[in-house]
């Protein structure tokens, strides 16, 4: 199984800090896409310098909530939003939070439907 | 194409298109293809149009724009679904979030077939519409239409033989002396 | 000071090309928070990887957009391809930027077009939409279509373009220069041009930064940042590719930039026309997608992302597109404050939204 170097794994409790980091060298966000995996979900953060490419890939379980990165990256509300909308994954203190309302899909969390 | 005695003013709407409809609806109205010499005019008010062009399948989402918007327009008027996803839903028609093709919400009178549907093939919808839109004022006329009617089988079948109709081989001959 | 109103902006509105839908909070004539909402167009393409195969899915993400549709197609395959490790054969590398730099041109014209129309120049749209047809006919002549074009596939191209083809795509292009010439003149030039684009929406370098636009948006307020420079998209780095940057900011930067892409790519088509080499097209891709890759390129909207992850199946486990106007909504955003109400279709368009893109 090939996995590209530049995906580096991150906790929960360290994501905030990290982002912080990548802020403060001077990286951009790039995007944020969420997978099911039977564990929960793989939520890929991606951040580029200078053309150079970075992911953060942090793994969650189903109910566990995440630490919006919009305090950092304000343009972060996009994806924070359609992850919620699509996957269902529970996400805290979005800047601007559409409380389900961004996508308006048939039915809710079409990626992760609940039974 | 003598039945051409007005001046059918169209509105588009893009549903869930990929855009690849929605530009050469526009391409239709630009020098290359100039619909306007069949003095077919954009509008964007509901209110000032005679035919609806809808790309796209539709959504939870956008059914009701789609609908108010046919719900706008006076009588008599036409619906041209142009595109394969506006007939049924496309390559698209398996996405949780599509309901299927544009008859699902409003009655569609001409089918423009093709992904995406080209531009000749639009015109000759919408050239196709306006037989229908000028059946429609004479039915209005003499009372026989009331409420738009509900789409039906037969409908579909008769898109199918607009491509060998007539209507086609008069579009190319219009354009040659154009 | 006036009473605050809100006033909803789409999604069918006379200018709009596409379903956007902003709500505008103004006072008075000036537009004082935009908040943008989505989801008109939404269909959830990408979870059709759980239906169609990974060879079988490129065309679906093609129909993503019918403006950028070469470029999904393209970095689709450049996502499983480097998560299958395929190296893809040069000549097929070269095709590529060559349809990607011809569609670079029909979306920029495109482009040029709509501003006109949304600053009320109705002529000089249609003839912007003229001239884009000559590069329509090239497109259809090399791949039997117009918007869509199903060229590319994993592992290579399914269509050689033969060298003479190639020359006299070369000429017409040259050829249209001047044509081309004509009609960006009056942008830049024309008074009543510049009265609406200088100055308008300005977007601040820190800005366009700190919100993360890209593309033009962001090579407008002097950003430098074009996913060509980056390594491993197309044939770039062989063809001494050097960003189109402005400073300004305004409208009139964000339009200047594109209508120095727009004789960039001529010139790239050129180099790249002279420098091709002869060989196979596409290599034989066999067993499926093991593993993730992330890889990005630059569509004529900015950069977009596109991530393939797979577990030996025929069929992806996940596949992710993001586009540039998602990441350039947030710069809109910010430009939408504080401008005049009247100015608020053209400032919509000079992020070069693409609804479709945005919504999948």
């Amino acid at each position: 199984m090939s996995v590209q170097a530049n995906i580096v794994p991150v906790t929960a409790s360290d994501l905030l800090a990290k982002v912080r980091d990548l802020k403060s060298e001077g990286y951009r966000m790039g995007q944020i896409c969420a997978t099911k995996v039977s564990a929960g979900f793989e939520i890929l953060y991606s951040f580029d310098k200078n053309h150079e490419l970075l992911n953060l890939k942090l793994t969650v379980a189903e109910e566990e909530e995440v630490q919006s990165i919009t305090s950092e990256y304000w343009s972060a509300f996009i994806y924070e939003n359609e992850m919620h909308d699509l996957f269902g994954i529970k996400i805290k203190h979005i800047a601007l939070d559409y409380g389900g309302h961004f996508f308006k899909v048939s039915e809710p969390t079409p990626w992760n439907p609940k039974k | 194409m003598s039945y051409v005695t007005k001046s059918p003013w169209v509105i588009h709407y893009d549903g869930s298109s990929c855009n690849g409809c929605d530009i050469e609806v526009l391409a239709c109205l630009t020098p290359m293809y100039d619909v306007e010499r069949f003095g077919i005019i954009n509008t964007g008010n509901p209110k000032h149009a005679d035919v609806f062009l809808v790309t796209g399948s539709v959504n939870e989402q956008n059914k009701g724009v789609v609908k108010q918007i046919y719900e706008q327009m006076p009588e008599p008027k036409v619906v041209v679904a142009v595109g394969i996803c506006a007939n049924n839903g496309g390559i698209f028609r398996e996405c949780y979030n599509i309901m299927g093709g544009v008859d699902t919400v409003i009655p569609v009178d001409v089918y423009v077939p093709g992904c995406a549907a080209r531009p000749e093939a639009i015109i000759d919808g919408v050239v196709k519409g306006l037989g229908v839109l000028e059946e429609k004022r004479k039915a209005l006329a003499s009372g026989q239409l009331t409420a738009p009617a509900a789409p039906e089988e037969s409908e579909q079948a008769e898109e199918q033989e607009a491509a060998s109709e007539e209507n086609g081989t008069e579009k190319v001959e219009e354009k040659e002396e154009a | 000071m006036g009473k605050r109103t809100i006033i909803p902006f789409g999604p069918q509105h006379p200018v709009l090309p596409e379903p956007v839908h902003l709500d505008l909070v103004i006072e008075d004539e000036t537009v004082i928070e935009a908040i943008p909402s989505i989801g008109f167009i939404h269909r959830g393409l990408e979870k059709l990887v759980e239906k169609k195969e990974y060879t079988e899915m490129v065309y679906v993400i093609e129909r993503i957009c019918g403006i950028c549709s070469f470029g999904h197609g393209w970095g689709y395959c450049a996502a499983v391809e480097g998560a299958m490790d395929v190296e893809v054969p040069k000549r097929a590398e070269y095709l590529r930027t060559i349809w990607h730099e011809l569609s670079r041109l029909h979306s920029h014209l495109l482009w040029l077009g709509l501003l006109a129309d949304a600053f009320g120049f109705e002529s000089l749209f249609m003839h912007c939409w003229r001239v884009r047809e000559t590069i329509l006919d090239i497109l259809e002549k090399t791949t039997g279509g117009r918007v869509i074009f199903s060229v590319c596939k994993v592992g290579g191209v399914r269509k050689d373009i033969d060298n003479e083809t190639l020359k006299e795509i070369v000429d017409t292009l040259k050829g249209m220069k001047k044509d081309i010439k004509a009609l960006t003149d009056v942008f830049l030039e024309d008074k009543s041009s510049k009265n609406r684009l200088c100055g308008v929406g300005v977007l601040s370098k820190e800005d366009a930064i700190d919100l993360g636009a890209v593309g033009p948006v962001a090579r407008g307020s002097g950003v430098v940042q074009d996913m060509r420079l980056a390594k491993g998209h197309g044939v770039y780095d062989e063809l001494d590719f050097e960003p189109v940057i402005e400073e300004g900011g305004d409208c009139y930067a964000r339009c200047k930039v594109r209508i120095g892409e727009v004789f960039q790519s001529i010139e790239l088509i050129e180099k790249a026309v002279s420098k091709i080499p002869e060989g196979p097209i596409s290599v034989e891709v066999k067993g499926n997608v093991e593993g993730e890759f992330v890889t990005r390129l630059e569509q004529p909207r900015g950069e977009a992302y596109y991530y393939a992850k797979g577990a030996g199946t025929k069929f992806l486990e996940r596949m992710r597109v993001r586009t540039p106007t998602n990441q350039n909504i947030p710069a809109l955003v910010k430009t939408l404050q504080g401008c005049d109400l009247a100015d608020v279709p053209m400032l919509v368009l000079t992020i070069d939204p693409c609804i479709s893109c945005t919504e999948r």
